[in-house]
Protein backbone atom coordinates (compact mmCIF):
# COMPACT_ATOMS: atom_id res chain seq x y z
CA UNK A 1 0.00 0.00 0.00
CA UNK A 2 1.62 3.19 -1.23
CA UNK A 3 5.04 4.22 -0.10
CA UNK A 4 4.59 2.72 3.32
CA UNK A 5 5.56 -0.79 2.27
CA UNK A 6 7.99 -0.08 -0.56
CA UNK A 7 11.24 -0.82 1.26
CA UNK A 8 12.92 -4.09 0.32
CA UNK A 9 12.44 -6.94 2.72
CA UNK A 10 15.16 -9.11 4.20
CA UNK A 11 14.56 -12.55 2.66
CA UNK A 12 14.27 -14.54 5.87
CA UNK A 13 11.87 -12.21 7.64
CA UNK A 14 8.10 -12.42 7.93
CA UNK A 15 5.87 -14.12 5.40
CA UNK A 16 6.90 -14.39 1.78
CA UNK A 17 3.46 -13.51 0.45
CA UNK A 18 0.93 -11.07 1.78
CA UNK A 19 -2.11 -12.75 3.21
CA UNK A 20 -5.26 -10.96 2.05
CA UNK A 21 -8.23 -10.52 4.31
CA UNK A 22 -11.73 -9.18 4.07
CA UNK A 23 -12.36 -6.61 6.77
CA UNK A 24 -15.86 -5.54 7.77
CA UNK A 25 -16.47 -2.63 10.10
CA UNK A 26 -19.45 -0.57 11.15
CA UNK A 27 -18.07 2.91 10.59
CA UNK A 28 -20.08 5.94 11.70
CA UNK A 29 -23.22 3.82 11.63
CA UNK A 30 -22.69 2.21 8.21
CA UNK A 31 -21.42 -1.28 7.51
CA UNK A 32 -18.36 -1.09 5.28
CA UNK A 33 -16.10 -3.83 3.90
CA UNK A 34 -12.85 -3.92 2.05
CA UNK A 35 -9.97 -6.21 1.16
CA UNK A 36 -6.51 -5.54 2.53
CA UNK A 37 -3.24 -7.22 3.50
CA UNK A 38 -3.14 -8.68 6.99
CA UNK A 39 -0.43 -6.14 7.83
CA UNK A 40 -2.56 -3.11 6.87
CA UNK A 41 -3.01 -0.73 9.78
CA UNK A 42 -6.53 0.32 10.74
CA UNK A 43 -5.69 3.97 10.07
CA UNK A 44 -4.58 3.19 6.50
CA UNK A 45 -7.70 1.08 5.93
CA UNK A 46 -9.89 3.96 7.12
CA UNK A 47 -8.07 6.57 5.06
CA UNK A 48 -7.22 4.68 1.89
CA UNK A 49 -9.89 1.98 1.56
CA UNK A 50 -12.83 3.83 3.09
CA UNK A 51 -11.73 7.28 1.93
CA UNK A 52 -12.24 8.85 5.35
CA UNK A 53 -9.17 11.06 5.55
CA UNK A 54 -10.09 13.02 8.68
CA UNK A 55 -8.12 10.54 10.81
CA UNK A 56 -4.43 11.49 10.62
CA UNK A 57 -1.04 9.85 11.03
CA UNK A 58 1.44 12.04 12.88
CA UNK A 59 4.15 9.69 14.11
CA UNK A 60 5.44 6.14 13.86
CA UNK A 61 5.93 5.58 17.59
CA UNK A 62 2.30 5.38 18.86
CA UNK A 63 2.76 8.64 20.75
CA UNK A 64 1.04 11.55 18.99
CA UNK A 65 -2.65 10.60 19.02
CA UNK A 66 -3.51 12.19 15.63
CA UNK A 67 -4.99 8.81 14.68
CA UNK A 68 -7.42 8.40 17.61
CA UNK A 69 -10.79 6.86 16.74
CA UNK A 70 -13.35 5.09 18.93
CA UNK A 71 -13.52 1.31 18.59
CA UNK A 72 -16.44 -0.38 20.33
CA UNK A 73 -16.87 2.77 22.37
CA UNK A 74 -13.26 3.20 23.52
CA UNK A 75 -10.65 5.63 22.25
CA UNK A 76 -7.76 3.84 20.52
CA UNK A 77 -4.74 4.68 18.38
CA UNK A 78 -5.69 3.37 14.94
CA UNK A 79 -2.06 3.49 13.80
CA UNK A 80 -1.17 0.63 16.12
CA UNK A 81 -4.02 -1.78 15.43
CA UNK A 82 -4.23 -3.94 12.32
CA UNK A 83 -7.42 -3.61 10.30
CA UNK A 84 -7.89 -7.39 10.69
CA UNK A 85 -7.69 -7.05 14.49
CA UNK A 86 -10.50 -4.49 14.33
CA UNK A 87 -12.69 -6.45 11.89
CA UNK A 88 -16.22 -6.91 13.23
CA UNK A 89 -16.05 -3.89 15.50
CA UNK A 90 -17.90 -0.60 15.53
CA UNK A 91 -15.72 2.40 14.75
CA UNK A 92 -16.45 6.11 15.05
CA UNK A 93 -14.17 8.57 13.29
CA UNK A 94 -14.07 12.37 13.33
CA UNK A 95 -16.45 12.33 10.33
CA UNK A 96 -19.09 10.59 12.43
CA UNK A 97 -19.66 12.84 15.42
CA UNK A 98 -21.53 15.83 13.96
CA UNK A 99 -25.26 15.13 13.93
CA UNK A 100 -27.14 16.29 10.81
CA UNK A 101 -24.57 18.85 9.74
CA UNK A 102 -24.49 20.46 13.16
CA UNK A 103 -21.07 20.56 14.86
CA UNK A 104 -20.64 18.31 17.90
CA UNK A 105 -20.34 20.46 21.08
CA UNK A 106 -16.63 19.53 21.27
CA UNK A 107 -16.05 20.68 17.68
CA UNK A 108 -17.97 23.89 18.36
CA UNK A 109 -15.89 24.54 21.49
CA UNK A 110 -12.59 24.01 19.62
CA UNK A 111 -13.81 26.52 17.06
CA UNK A 112 -14.97 29.07 19.62
CA UNK A 113 -11.90 28.82 21.89
CA UNK A 114 -9.30 28.63 19.11
CA UNK A 115 -8.31 25.12 20.18
CA UNK A 116 -6.38 24.64 16.94
CA UNK A 117 -3.90 26.36 14.69
CA UNK A 118 -2.67 24.12 11.85
CA UNK A 119 -5.37 21.57 12.70
CA UNK A 120 -3.26 18.45 12.20
CA UNK A 121 -3.74 17.14 15.75
CA UNK A 122 -7.37 18.28 15.93
CA UNK A 123 -9.24 15.13 14.82
CA UNK A 124 -7.39 13.10 17.47
CA UNK A 125 -7.82 15.81 20.08
CA UNK A 126 -11.56 16.03 19.44
CA UNK A 127 -12.06 12.24 19.53
CA UNK A 128 -10.02 12.09 22.75
CA UNK A 129 -12.07 14.90 24.29
CA UNK A 130 -15.39 13.26 23.36
CA UNK A 131 -14.23 10.03 25.04
CA UNK A 132 -12.85 11.87 28.08
CA UNK A 133 -16.02 13.89 28.67
CA UNK A 134 -18.16 10.78 28.28
CA UNK A 135 -16.08 8.75 30.72
CA UNK A 136 -15.92 11.34 33.48
CA UNK A 137 -19.65 12.08 33.43
CA UNK A 138 -19.17 15.82 33.96
CA UNK A 139 -16.57 15.65 36.73
CA UNK A 140 -13.68 17.18 34.80
CA UNK A 141 -11.19 19.73 36.04
CA UNK A 142 -8.18 21.31 34.37
CA UNK A 143 -5.64 18.97 35.95
CA UNK A 144 -7.58 15.90 34.80
CA UNK A 145 -7.89 17.23 31.26
CA UNK A 146 -4.16 17.93 31.07
CA UNK A 147 -3.33 14.49 32.47
CA UNK A 148 -5.69 12.75 30.05
CA UNK A 149 -4.19 14.54 27.04
CA UNK A 150 -1.00 12.58 27.74
CA UNK A 151 -1.38 10.57 24.52
CA UNK A 152 -2.01 13.53 22.19
CA UNK A 153 0.68 15.89 20.95
CA UNK A 154 0.05 19.37 19.57
CA UNK A 155 2.97 21.25 18.06
CA UNK A 156 1.10 24.57 17.66
CA UNK A 157 -1.22 25.68 20.42
CA UNK A 158 0.73 25.10 23.62
CA UNK A 159 -2.40 23.22 24.80
CA UNK A 160 -3.99 26.12 26.75
CA UNK A 161 -6.82 26.67 24.29
CA UNK A 162 -7.34 22.94 23.82
CA UNK A 163 -7.81 22.56 27.58
CA UNK A 164 -10.18 25.55 27.60
CA UNK A 165 -12.19 24.06 24.73
CA UNK A 166 -12.50 20.66 26.44
CA UNK A 167 -13.65 22.25 29.70
CA UNK A 168 -16.14 24.47 27.86
CA UNK A 169 -17.55 21.51 25.94
CA UNK A 170 -17.81 19.55 29.19
CA UNK A 171 -19.76 22.41 30.73
CA UNK A 172 -21.99 22.62 27.65
CA UNK A 173 -22.70 18.87 27.68
CA UNK A 174 -23.00 18.30 31.43
CA UNK A 175 -23.60 21.72 32.97
CA UNK A 176 -27.32 21.70 32.18
CA UNK A 177 -27.77 18.25 33.69
CA UNK A 178 -25.84 19.31 36.80
CA UNK A 179 -27.94 22.44 37.27
CA UNK A 180 -31.13 20.41 36.95
CA UNK A 181 -29.89 18.04 39.66
CA UNK A 182 -29.00 20.83 42.09
CA UNK B 1 6.04 -3.64 8.49
CA UNK B 2 6.90 -7.05 7.07
CA UNK B 3 4.08 -9.25 5.81
CA UNK B 4 2.37 -11.48 8.36
CA UNK B 5 -0.61 -13.83 8.60
CA UNK B 6 -3.33 -13.09 11.11
CA UNK B 7 -5.32 -15.69 13.06
CA UNK B 8 -8.14 -14.90 15.47
CA UNK B 9 -8.40 -17.53 18.19
CA UNK B 10 -11.63 -18.10 20.09
CA UNK B 11 -10.26 -20.35 22.83
CA UNK B 12 -7.02 -20.85 24.75
CA UNK B 13 -6.60 -24.34 23.27
CA UNK B 14 -7.02 -23.11 19.72
CA UNK B 15 -4.54 -20.27 20.29
CA UNK B 16 -1.88 -22.55 21.77
CA UNK B 17 -2.25 -25.02 18.89
CA UNK B 18 -1.95 -22.25 16.33
CA UNK B 19 1.09 -20.82 18.05
CA UNK B 20 2.73 -24.24 18.39
CA UNK B 21 2.32 -24.91 14.67
CA UNK B 22 4.06 -21.65 13.65
CA UNK B 23 7.66 -21.50 14.85
CA UNK B 24 8.05 -17.85 13.92
CA UNK B 25 4.59 -16.86 15.13
CA UNK B 26 3.71 -14.67 18.11
CA UNK B 27 0.67 -14.07 20.29
CA UNK B 28 -0.77 -10.59 19.99
CA UNK B 29 -2.87 -9.28 22.84
CA UNK B 30 -3.27 -5.48 22.94
CA UNK B 31 -0.51 -5.02 20.36
CA UNK B 32 0.68 -1.84 22.09
CA UNK B 33 4.19 -3.25 22.22
CA UNK B 34 4.17 -5.84 19.43
CA UNK B 35 2.43 -3.92 16.61
CA UNK B 36 4.45 -0.83 17.51
CA UNK B 37 7.65 -2.92 17.27
CA UNK B 38 6.55 -4.52 13.98
CA UNK B 39 5.97 -1.05 12.53
CA UNK B 40 9.63 -0.30 13.26
CA UNK B 41 10.61 -3.60 11.60
CA UNK B 42 12.22 -4.67 14.85
CA UNK B 43 9.94 -7.72 14.98
CA UNK B 44 8.75 -9.81 12.05
CA UNK B 45 6.52 -12.66 13.22
CA UNK B 46 5.31 -14.86 10.35
CA UNK B 47 1.96 -15.30 12.08
CA UNK B 48 -0.02 -13.39 14.67
CA UNK B 49 -2.39 -15.25 16.96
CA UNK B 50 -4.88 -12.74 18.37
CA UNK B 51 -5.94 -13.34 21.99
CA UNK B 52 -8.24 -10.34 22.34
CA UNK B 53 -11.39 -12.25 21.39
CA UNK B 54 -10.98 -15.12 23.86
CA UNK B 55 -13.64 -14.36 26.46
CA UNK B 56 -12.02 -16.54 29.18
CA UNK B 57 -8.89 -14.36 29.13
CA UNK B 58 -10.67 -11.13 30.05
CA UNK B 59 -12.01 -9.88 33.33
CA UNK B 60 -11.33 -9.47 37.04
CA UNK B 61 -12.85 -11.54 39.82
CA UNK B 62 -12.53 -10.85 43.54
CA UNK B 63 -13.75 -13.47 46.02
CA UNK B 64 -13.06 -12.49 49.60
CA UNK B 65 -9.37 -11.53 49.44
CA UNK B 66 -8.57 -13.73 46.42
CA UNK B 67 -8.05 -11.84 43.19
CA UNK B 68 -7.88 -13.26 39.66
CA UNK B 69 -7.13 -11.08 36.63
CA UNK B 70 -7.39 -12.54 33.12
CA UNK B 71 -4.28 -12.06 30.98
CA UNK B 72 -6.10 -10.14 28.22
CA UNK B 73 -7.67 -7.63 30.61
CA UNK B 74 -6.82 -4.12 29.39
CA UNK B 75 -5.05 -1.65 31.69
CA UNK B 76 -8.15 0.61 31.63
CA UNK B 77 -10.30 -2.19 33.11
CA UNK B 78 -7.80 -2.83 35.92
CA UNK B 79 -7.61 0.91 36.63
CA UNK B 80 -11.40 1.20 36.72
CA UNK B 81 -12.38 -1.99 38.57
CA UNK B 82 -14.51 -1.14 41.60
CA UNK B 83 -14.12 -4.68 43.00
CA UNK B 84 -10.33 -4.54 42.79
CA UNK B 85 -10.25 -1.05 44.24
CA UNK B 86 -11.86 -2.26 47.48
CA UNK B 87 -9.12 -4.86 48.12
CA UNK B 88 -6.02 -3.56 46.30
CA UNK B 89 -6.32 0.08 45.18
CA UNK B 90 -2.55 0.29 44.58
CA UNK B 91 -2.89 -1.97 41.53
CA UNK B 92 -5.68 0.21 40.08
CA UNK B 93 -3.45 3.23 40.65
CA UNK B 94 -0.53 1.56 38.87
CA UNK B 95 -2.66 0.59 35.85
CA UNK B 96 -3.95 4.17 35.56
CA UNK B 97 -0.38 5.48 35.31
CA UNK B 98 0.52 3.37 32.25
CA UNK B 99 1.01 5.34 29.02
CA UNK B 100 -2.11 7.25 28.03
CA UNK B 101 -5.88 6.55 27.87
CA UNK B 102 -5.69 5.05 24.37
CA UNK B 103 -2.79 2.75 25.25
CA UNK B 104 -4.67 1.69 28.40
CA UNK B 105 -7.74 0.79 26.33
CA UNK B 106 -5.77 -1.74 24.24
CA UNK B 107 -2.69 -2.82 26.22
CA UNK B 108 -3.14 -5.80 28.55
CA UNK B 109 -1.58 -7.06 31.78
CA UNK B 110 -0.62 -10.39 30.18
CA UNK B 111 1.17 -8.71 27.29
CA UNK B 112 3.02 -6.41 29.63
CA UNK B 113 4.20 -9.17 31.97
CA UNK B 114 5.10 -11.58 29.13
CA UNK B 115 7.14 -8.83 27.51
CA UNK B 116 8.92 -7.98 30.81
CA UNK B 117 10.24 -4.63 29.62
CA UNK B 118 12.71 -3.45 32.30
CA UNK B 119 10.77 -0.14 32.54
CA UNK B 120 7.23 -1.60 32.56
CA UNK B 121 5.01 -1.03 35.60
CA UNK B 122 3.21 -4.36 36.07
CA UNK B 123 6.23 -6.60 36.73
CA UNK B 124 6.86 -4.73 40.01
CA UNK B 125 3.28 -5.38 41.18
CA UNK B 126 3.31 -9.05 40.19
CA UNK B 127 6.57 -9.57 42.10
CA UNK B 128 5.65 -7.51 45.18
CA UNK B 129 2.18 -9.06 45.46
CA UNK B 130 3.76 -12.52 45.25
CA UNK B 131 1.29 -13.29 42.48
CA UNK B 132 0.99 -16.62 40.73
CA UNK B 133 1.35 -16.50 36.95
CA UNK B 134 -1.13 -19.00 35.53
CA UNK B 135 -0.33 -20.35 32.05
CA UNK B 136 -1.98 -22.80 29.68
CA UNK B 137 0.15 -25.60 31.21
CA UNK B 138 1.27 -24.72 34.76
CA UNK B 139 1.48 -22.16 37.55
CA UNK B 140 4.63 -20.11 38.09
CA UNK B 141 5.45 -18.19 41.28
CA UNK B 142 6.40 -14.56 40.66
CA UNK B 143 9.82 -15.16 42.26
CA UNK B 144 10.57 -17.74 39.54
CA UNK B 145 9.02 -15.87 36.62
CA UNK B 146 11.19 -12.84 35.84
CA UNK B 147 14.60 -13.96 34.57
CA UNK B 148 16.09 -10.72 33.23
CA UNK B 149 15.45 -7.93 30.74
CA UNK B 150 12.69 -9.06 28.35
CA UNK B 151 13.28 -12.59 29.65
CA UNK B 152 10.80 -14.77 31.54
CA UNK B 153 10.26 -18.40 32.53
CA UNK B 154 7.73 -18.81 29.69
CA UNK B 155 8.54 -21.68 27.33
CA UNK B 156 8.11 -21.59 23.56
CA UNK B 157 4.36 -21.14 22.79
CA UNK B 158 3.44 -21.01 26.50
CA UNK B 159 0.59 -18.57 27.13
CA UNK B 160 -0.21 -16.61 30.27
CA UNK B 161 -3.92 -17.03 30.98
CA UNK B 162 -4.30 -15.23 34.32
CA UNK B 163 -2.72 -13.80 37.47
CA UNK B 164 -3.81 -14.80 40.97
CA UNK B 165 -2.94 -13.27 44.32
CA UNK B 166 -4.22 -12.76 47.85
CA UNK B 167 -4.99 -9.09 48.43
CA UNK B 168 -2.26 -7.61 50.66
CA UNK B 169 -2.94 -5.98 54.00
CA UNK B 170 -1.37 -2.80 52.62
CA UNK B 171 0.19 -1.85 49.29
CA UNK B 172 1.43 1.22 47.45
CA UNK B 173 3.06 2.15 44.16
CA UNK B 174 5.09 5.22 43.27
CA UNK B 175 6.83 5.89 39.99
CA UNK B 176 9.09 8.53 38.57
CA UNK B 177 7.94 8.47 34.94
CA UNK B 178 9.90 9.28 31.87
CA UNK B 179 8.21 12.56 30.92
CA UNK B 180 7.86 11.55 27.25
CA UNK B 181 6.89 7.87 27.32
CA UNK B 182 5.50 7.53 30.90
CA UNK B 183 7.48 4.30 31.31
CA UNK B 184 9.15 4.07 34.72
CA UNK B 185 12.60 5.59 35.12
CA UNK B 186 12.13 4.05 38.54
CA UNK B 187 8.97 2.58 40.06
CA UNK B 188 8.59 0.87 43.44
CA UNK B 189 5.72 -1.36 44.55
CA UNK B 190 5.52 -2.22 48.26
CA UNK B 191 3.16 -4.80 49.74
CA UNK B 192 2.49 -6.08 53.25
CA UNK B 193 1.50 -9.67 52.47
CA UNK B 194 0.73 -12.71 54.61
CA UNK B 195 4.27 -13.89 53.85
CA UNK B 196 5.90 -10.64 54.98
CA UNK B 197 6.86 -7.30 53.49
CA UNK B 198 7.79 -7.27 49.79
CA UNK B 199 9.45 -4.44 47.86
CA UNK B 200 9.88 -4.69 44.08
CA UNK B 201 11.66 -2.16 41.87
CA UNK B 202 11.14 -1.63 38.14
CA UNK B 203 12.83 0.73 35.68
CA UNK B 204 16.13 0.77 37.55
CA UNK B 205 17.69 -2.69 37.51
CA UNK B 206 20.20 -3.70 34.85
CA UNK B 207 18.55 -7.12 34.69
CA UNK B 208 14.94 -6.07 35.08
CA UNK B 209 12.62 -6.03 38.08
CA UNK B 210 14.18 -6.94 41.46
CA UNK B 211 13.38 -7.14 45.19
CA UNK B 212 15.17 -5.20 47.93
CA UNK B 213 15.60 -7.53 50.96
CA UNK B 214 17.06 -4.77 53.21
CA UNK B 215 13.96 -2.64 52.72
CA UNK B 216 11.71 -5.64 53.29
CA UNK B 217 13.44 -6.39 56.59
CA UNK B 218 13.15 -2.76 57.68
CA UNK B 219 9.45 -2.67 56.80
CA UNK B 220 8.83 -5.93 58.62
CA UNK B 221 9.92 -4.35 61.89
CA UNK B 222 8.11 -1.08 61.20
CA UNK B 223 5.79 -0.33 58.28
CA UNK B 224 6.56 3.37 57.89
CA UNK B 225 8.14 5.61 55.22
CA UNK B 226 11.08 6.36 57.57
CA UNK B 227 11.99 2.67 57.61
CA UNK B 228 13.10 2.71 53.98
CA UNK B 229 14.38 6.29 53.89
CA UNK B 230 17.92 5.32 54.82
CA UNK B 231 18.29 2.00 53.07
CA UNK B 232 20.58 2.48 50.09
CA UNK B 233 20.77 0.35 46.96
CA UNK B 234 24.10 -0.37 45.27
CA UNK B 235 24.27 1.56 41.95
CA UNK B 236 26.48 -1.21 40.53
CA UNK B 237 23.38 -3.32 39.81
CA UNK B 238 21.44 -0.42 38.26
CA UNK B 239 21.03 0.92 34.72
CA UNK B 240 22.68 4.05 33.37
CA UNK B 241 21.27 5.64 30.24
CA UNK B 242 20.51 9.06 28.76
CA UNK B 243 17.55 9.44 31.12
CA UNK B 244 19.35 8.85 34.41
CA UNK B 245 22.65 7.61 35.83
CA UNK B 246 22.81 4.55 38.07
CA UNK B 247 23.55 6.80 41.09
CA UNK B 248 20.50 8.92 40.35
CA UNK B 249 18.35 5.80 40.00
CA UNK B 250 19.70 4.49 43.32
CA UNK B 251 18.45 7.67 44.95
CA UNK B 252 15.11 7.35 43.14
CA UNK B 253 14.65 3.83 44.51
CA UNK B 254 14.80 5.23 48.06
CA UNK B 255 12.54 8.18 47.31
CA UNK B 256 9.95 6.12 45.41
CA UNK B 257 9.98 3.43 48.12
CA UNK B 258 9.29 6.09 50.73
CA UNK B 259 6.41 7.51 48.66
CA UNK B 260 5.01 4.06 47.98
CA UNK B 261 4.90 3.24 51.71
CA UNK B 262 3.36 6.64 52.39
CA UNK B 263 0.70 5.94 49.74
CA UNK B 264 -0.11 2.58 51.36
CA UNK B 265 -1.06 4.11 54.70
C1 LIG C 1 2.90 5.30 23.88
C2 LIG C 1 3.06 4.11 24.82
C3 LIG C 1 3.31 4.34 26.16
C4 LIG C 1 3.46 3.27 27.04
N1 LIG C 1 3.71 3.53 28.35
C5 LIG C 1 3.85 2.51 29.22
C6 LIG C 1 4.09 2.75 30.60
O1 LIG C 1 4.11 3.88 31.07
N2 LIG C 1 4.25 1.68 31.42
C7 LIG C 1 4.18 0.39 30.95
O2 LIG C 1 4.33 -0.55 31.73
N3 LIG C 1 3.94 0.12 29.65
C8 LIG C 1 3.78 1.15 28.77
N4 LIG C 1 3.52 0.87 27.46
C9 LIG C 1 3.41 -0.54 27.02
C10 LIG C 1 1.98 -1.05 27.19
O3 LIG C 1 1.67 -1.16 28.56
C11 LIG C 1 1.76 -2.40 26.50
O4 LIG C 1 0.38 -2.56 26.45
C12 LIG C 1 2.29 -3.63 27.17
O5 LIG C 1 3.66 -3.55 27.43
C13 LIG C 1 2.11 -4.87 26.30
O6 LIG C 1 0.80 -5.34 26.40
P1 LIG C 1 -0.01 -5.73 25.11
O7 LIG C 1 -1.25 -6.38 25.56
O8 LIG C 1 -0.17 -4.52 24.26
O9 LIG C 1 0.94 -6.82 24.45
P2 LIG C 1 1.35 -7.13 22.94
O10 LIG C 1 2.00 -5.96 22.33
O11 LIG C 1 0.17 -7.70 22.23
O12 LIG C 1 2.40 -8.31 23.20
C14 LIG C 1 3.65 -8.07 23.83
C15 LIG C 1 4.45 -9.38 23.88
O13 LIG C 1 3.86 -10.30 24.78
C16 LIG C 1 3.46 -11.50 24.14
N5 LIG C 1 2.18 -11.86 24.74
C17 LIG C 1 1.04 -11.11 24.75
N6 LIG C 1 0.09 -11.70 25.49
C18 LIG C 1 0.61 -12.87 25.94
C19 LIG C 1 0.11 -13.92 26.77
N7 LIG C 1 -1.13 -13.91 27.27
N8 LIG C 1 0.94 -14.98 27.04
C20 LIG C 1 2.21 -15.01 26.54
N9 LIG C 1 2.73 -14.04 25.77
C21 LIG C 1 1.94 -12.98 25.47
C22 LIG C 1 3.41 -11.17 22.67
O14 LIG C 1 3.68 -12.30 21.87
C23 LIG C 1 4.50 -10.12 22.55
O15 LIG C 1 5.74 -10.74 22.44
C24 LIG C 1 3.36 1.93 26.56
C25 LIG C 1 3.08 1.70 25.20
C26 LIG C 1 2.94 2.78 24.33
C27 LIG C 1 2.65 2.50 22.89
S1 LIG D 1 -0.16 8.32 14.40
FE1 LIG D 1 -1.05 7.12 15.93
S2 LIG D 1 -0.10 7.83 17.71
FE2 LIG D 1 0.88 9.00 16.15
S1 LIG E 1 -2.95 22.64 15.92
FE1 LIG E 1 -1.12 22.19 14.85
S2 LIG E 1 -0.48 20.37 15.84
FE2 LIG E 1 -2.13 20.98 17.06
Amino acid sequence: MGTVFEETRAPSMGQEEDNMAKVTLTVNGRTMSGECDDRTLLVHFIREKLGLTGTHVGCDTTQCGACVVHMDGRSVKSCSILAVQASGSTVTTIEGIAAQGELHPVQAAFNQHHGLQCGFCTPGMVMTAVDMIGRHGGALDEATVRHELEGNICRCTGYHNIVKAVLAANEEMHGAARQAAE
Amino acid sequence: MYATSYHRASSVGEAVNLRASHDEGRYVSGGMTLIATMKQRLAAPSDLIDLRHIADLRGISVEGRSVRIGAATPHADVAGSAALRTVCPALCHLAGLIGDPHVRNMGTIGGSVANNDPAADYPSAVLALNATVVTDRREIAADDFFLGMFDTALEEAEMITAFRFEAPEKAGYAKFPNPASRYAITGVFVAKTAGGARVAVTGAGSSGVFRVPEMEAALLSSWAPESVANVSVDPAQLMSDLHATAEYRANLVRVMAKRAVQASL
